[in-house]
């Protein structure tokens, strides 16, 4: 296989995995509003869920983001710089969502959580939609002209393929949202989220079907079938999953829609990375966009030996972290102290610990 | 007012603000990671107490430098377009290599430091901590490395057919003399902001405990540990930063020596040095007129720039007039000199507000020396809390001088600023994004400095009781939202 295609693999390789990580911890900042009232523990315990792993999945992005700007610097340069105002609106969700994980549990009042509530509500929402918009955009092509310069403004991007796009990675990502925190949370929360995984189930299903149907029909291959068939069944069946309880099997399935999913959308803008309306000839392919061979071996010998080793120590992360969070977890309730004082020798007792 | 100009408003605006927070997070990573295992070796209580208080505040500034840098990582591609175009294939792969290198370590082992107290055994959590510091420490190589390209090109060629830079070397790239040492400079400057840092805290606490008596929050008695605490963190933050200064020197004279190689116009505007002279003079102060392009007006010391330059007192310095020329007649027409006014006083800012809070760790290096002696001066613990703004003007100002001086150029000798703009983005666009991110950041900048200083009132036996009647181990609280 030649090395842009190589490298066309590997970004939506990288941009799959940002879709399953982050997915799942925008659907949770997503139905934070519904997960317990106000400055409750509730609220902690879904937080506390993604805690450790937000800025870790985050990274995806950044070096899917990196890996275009370096395989394919025209279709990130004129990516970016055509998508502009989404993009801009993304950068702001993630920064206010960003600083709010971290700053709505360092003051002891009610007004400041609501207000950093809100920001992880809107900072997981809109880039959830976002992402939805902008991708259905690049799959159907912008218009585009001979210098790659994209011309098409804003309202062009708001059309009905795309805002059903959005839909679809809203519901879908809040699904995968609410069967996390059914996996990850005990008690109240747990429960709820189960109700919010019918719940949104409702319009991720049917969002989904058309969408991905749409995406077959007007620009799929044939060997992008299979991928539609997958993720659709997949849909149905974490849904029937979580419907039965089994929650593990149930995040399985919505992980694999979110996985086939996007490899459909990305095989059906297969060879073209970016299409443009204006003239097909015009477009952006996976052979007129990439960098020279050197800088592709380069980075693919970079990727061999590095996306291994980061698999490893963020799964070990996942790992740390597989207990379910619950109330009595967050407020330091029978939490226990570390293996021993000084050296590391000696016994652990459990202790009762205040909150910070 | 064109598009170009307001897109460059930008990124000096966001990339500034970026690294309000960059050097903090480089050197209290490592300072934090010290003070956790100067704990896990002796045990002492005052080392948990201390690794939790700098933690907080090092977690309350690091949340900043994350979501600022992914603005850094979009705003390429979104308003620089077609210099993204021309240099992708070289520029593109360290940034890619510090996502997938750096960012990846920092953030998993950020999560795991944070919510990993009670779960890790203490050598593994320890371990966090370091992976954390050793991130970004990487994290920095690879985007000065990228930086570094941007001033001495190497490892490439421009291939004819699609005018775009094509790599050829990506050793060159990263083991460009460029690149190291401007890692040199940069880390060693983010540890005499973050040795700073912690200065101005232990200070600010030891001065409030001395003139009130306060080392607490609301209620809880002043522990007597607190002052040993601050006065042992005070002693940590000034040899940092006084061993972190002596590589700013020795690593800016190497600075300025490269830049009298490959950047030449750059460094005689810092130093307004118009004609090209041998044994030329550093300029003490110095009023240019831009228009007739000389000085009427300049104070010197004989032959120091021509040894800072070049090694030699007698050696050979460019001047800009006669750079001017030279670039005419190779690159064609066109203005090739920086604003000599920015980039001459962001120098002596530089050195004047860096050095300064170098001055003032020396002397507080004194004045707790032995054992017991702590400072009673009140002047030295004013001093002691400016130098921290101290340094992070320097900071600012270095990276003044060294992008403000590489104008006109964005690739030095191949790409222009003014031709790397995107050119589909209109004025209107970058006027909305370019008001929004300084009203967000303005508010965010206030919430965290209000949150700050928050943390440093309570002081760290809000966060660890001190211990009473010689207990020996304590409760380690949870550092989770
Ligand atoms: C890609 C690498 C890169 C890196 C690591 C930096 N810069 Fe830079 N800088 C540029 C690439 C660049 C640029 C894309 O080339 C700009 C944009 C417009 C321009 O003239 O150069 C620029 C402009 C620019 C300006 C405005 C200059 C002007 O308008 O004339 C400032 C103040 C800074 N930068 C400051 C910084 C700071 C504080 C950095 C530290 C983090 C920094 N730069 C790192
Ligand atoms: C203009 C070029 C720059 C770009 C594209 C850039 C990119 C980024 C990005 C994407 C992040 C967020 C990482 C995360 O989410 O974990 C970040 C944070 C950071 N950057 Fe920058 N940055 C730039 C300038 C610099 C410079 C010059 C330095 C160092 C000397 C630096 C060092 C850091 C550090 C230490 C952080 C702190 C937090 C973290 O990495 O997680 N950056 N940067
Ligand atoms: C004797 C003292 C110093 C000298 C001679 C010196 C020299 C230089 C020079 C020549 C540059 C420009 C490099 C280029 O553009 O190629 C520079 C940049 C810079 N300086 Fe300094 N400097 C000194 C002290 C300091 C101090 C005390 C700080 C901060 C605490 C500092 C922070 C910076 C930073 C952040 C940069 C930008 C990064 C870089 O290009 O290395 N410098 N310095």
């Amino acid at each position: 296989m030649e090395l842009p295609v190589i490298w066309f693999i590997a970004i939506s390789v990288l941009w799959i995995g940002y879709f399953v990580l982050e997915g799942f911890d925008f659907g949770v900042g997503t139905l934070l509003p519904f997960m317990g009232r106000r400055n409750s523990v509730d609220r902690r315990v879904a937080i506390n869920s993604i805690g450790p792993v937000w800025d870790a999945n985050e990274v995806w992005l950044l070096t899917a983001g990196g890996a275009m700007f370096a395989a394919f610097p025209a279709w990130y340069a004129s990516l970016f710089s055509g998508f502009y105002i989404p993009l801009f609106a993304i950068l702001i969700a993630l920064i206010l969502r960003g600083v709010a994980f971290e700053y709505r549990g360092k003051r002891d009042s009610d007004a400041w959580r609501t207000w950093w509530d809100r920001a992880i509500f809107f900072g997981s929402a809109a880039p959830a939609l976002l992402w939805g918009v902008v991708f259905a955009n690049i799959v159907r092509g912008v218009a585009m002209d001979a210098d790659h310069i994209v011309t098409a403004s804003l309202p062009d991007l708001l059309n009905p393929y795309a805002l059903l796009g959005g839909l679809t990675t809203l519901s879908l990502f809040t699904l995968h949202g609410a069967i996390f925190l059914t996996l990850k949370t005990d008690g109240p929360v747990r429960a709820r989220a189960r109700r919010a995984a019918l719940g949104t189930a409702c319009a991720a299903v049917p969002a989904g079907a058309v969408f991905l149907l749409w995406t077959q029909a007007a620009y799929g291959h044939p060997w992008t079938l299979p991928l539609v068939v997958v993720a659709a069944s997949a849909l149905v069946s974490g849904v029937a999953a979580a419907w039965k309880g089994r929650e593990g099997w149930s995040f399985a399935f919505t992980a694999l829609t979110v996985l086939t999913a996007v490899a459909a959308l990305f095989g059906a803008l297969f060879p073209n990375v970016l299409p443009s309306t204006t003239d097909p000839a015009f477009s952006l392919t996976v052979d007129n966009a990439s960098s020279a061979d050197y800088t592709l071996t380069v980075m693919t010998w970079v990727a061999v030996v590095f996306l291994p080793l980061v698999l490893l120590y963020q799964g070990w992360s996942y790992w740390v972290f597989r207990r379910r969070v619950t109330g009595a977890s967050v407020t330091g309730e029978g939490v226990t102290a570390p293996d021993g004082p000084g050296r590391g020798d000696g016994a652990a007792e459990p202790r009762r610990t205040p909150v910070a | 007012m064109e598009a170009l100009e307001l897109a460059r408003w930008q990124f000096g605006v966001t990339t500034i603000y970026h690294f309000l927070f960059v050097p903090l997070t480089i050197g209290l990573s490592f300072i934090v990671a010290v003070l956790q295992t100067l704990w896990y070796r002796t045990g002492k209580h005052e080392y948990l107490q201390a690794t939790q208080f700098f933690g907080k505040l090092f977690l309350i500034n690091f949340a900043m430098g994350v979501v600022t840098g992914i603005v850094q990582e979009f705003q390429f591609g979104m308003n620089w377009s077609e210099y993204s175009r021309f240099v992708g294939d070289v520029f593109g792969a360290p940034l890619a290599m510090e996502a997938l290198l750096a960012f990846f370590l920092e953030s998993t082992f950020i999560g795991l430091w944070i919510f990993g107290w009670h779960r890790l055994p203490r050598g593994v959590h320890l371990a966090c901590i370091w992976m954390v510091a050793v991130g970004t420490n990487l994290s920095a190589y690879f985007i000065l490395a990228a930086n570094a390209w941007m001033r001495h090109p190497v490892g490439f060629t421009v291939n004819p057919e699609n005018g775009r830079a094509e790599l050829n070397d990506i050793w060159a790239v990263l083991s460009n003399d460029q690149a190291w040492s401007t890692y040199l400079h940069t880390v060693s400057a983010a540890f005499i902001t973050a040795g700073l840092f912690v200065v101005c805290v232990s200070a600010y606490k030891l001065w409030r405990n001395q003139r009130h008596g306060d080392t607490g929050t609301e209620g809880v008695t002043p522990p007597r540990s607190d002052f040993a605490l601050f006065r042992g963190t005070l002693k940590v933050g000034l040899v940092f930063t006084l061993v972190a200064g002596a590589v700013v020197v020795f690593s800016g004279d190497h600075q300025a020596k490269l830049a009298a190689e490959y950047e030449p116009m750059k460094l005689a505007a810092a130093e307004a040095l118009w004609e090209t002279e041998e044994g030329a003079p550093f300029s003490a102060l110095a009023v240019g007129d831009t228009e007739e392009r000389y000085n009427p007006i300049d104070v010197t010391v004989p032959n120091v720039l021509s040894f800072l330059a070049t090694g030699t007192f007698d050696g050979e310095v460019h001047g800009m007039n006669n750079l001017q020329q030279a670039y005419e007649e190779y690159y064609g027409p066109g203005d090739y000199t920086p604003n000599v006014f920015v980039v001459y006083w962001s120098f002596r800012l530089m050195m004047g507000f860096g050095l300064s809070g170098v001055a003032v760790a020396a002397l507080g290096l004194w004045l707790t020396r032995g054992r017991e002696r702590t400072p009673t001066n009140r002047w030295f613990y004013l001093a002691a809390m400016l130098s921290l703004p101290a340094a992070l003007a320097a900071n600012i100002f270095g990276w003044v001088l060294t992008e403000m001086g590489r104008q006109p150029w964005t690739v030095h000798g191949y790409l222009l600023t003014a031709d790397s703009v995107s050119p589909g983005v209109s004025l209107g666009t970058v006027a909305m994004s370019l008001s929004i991110f300084t009203a967000v950041y303005g508010l965010l900048a206030v919430v965290e400095v209000g949150l700050l200083v928050k943390y440093v009132k309570a002081g760290p036996s809000h966060l660890v009781p001190a211990l009473e009647n010689d207990e020996d181990e304590s409760e380690i609280p949870h550092f989770s939202y």
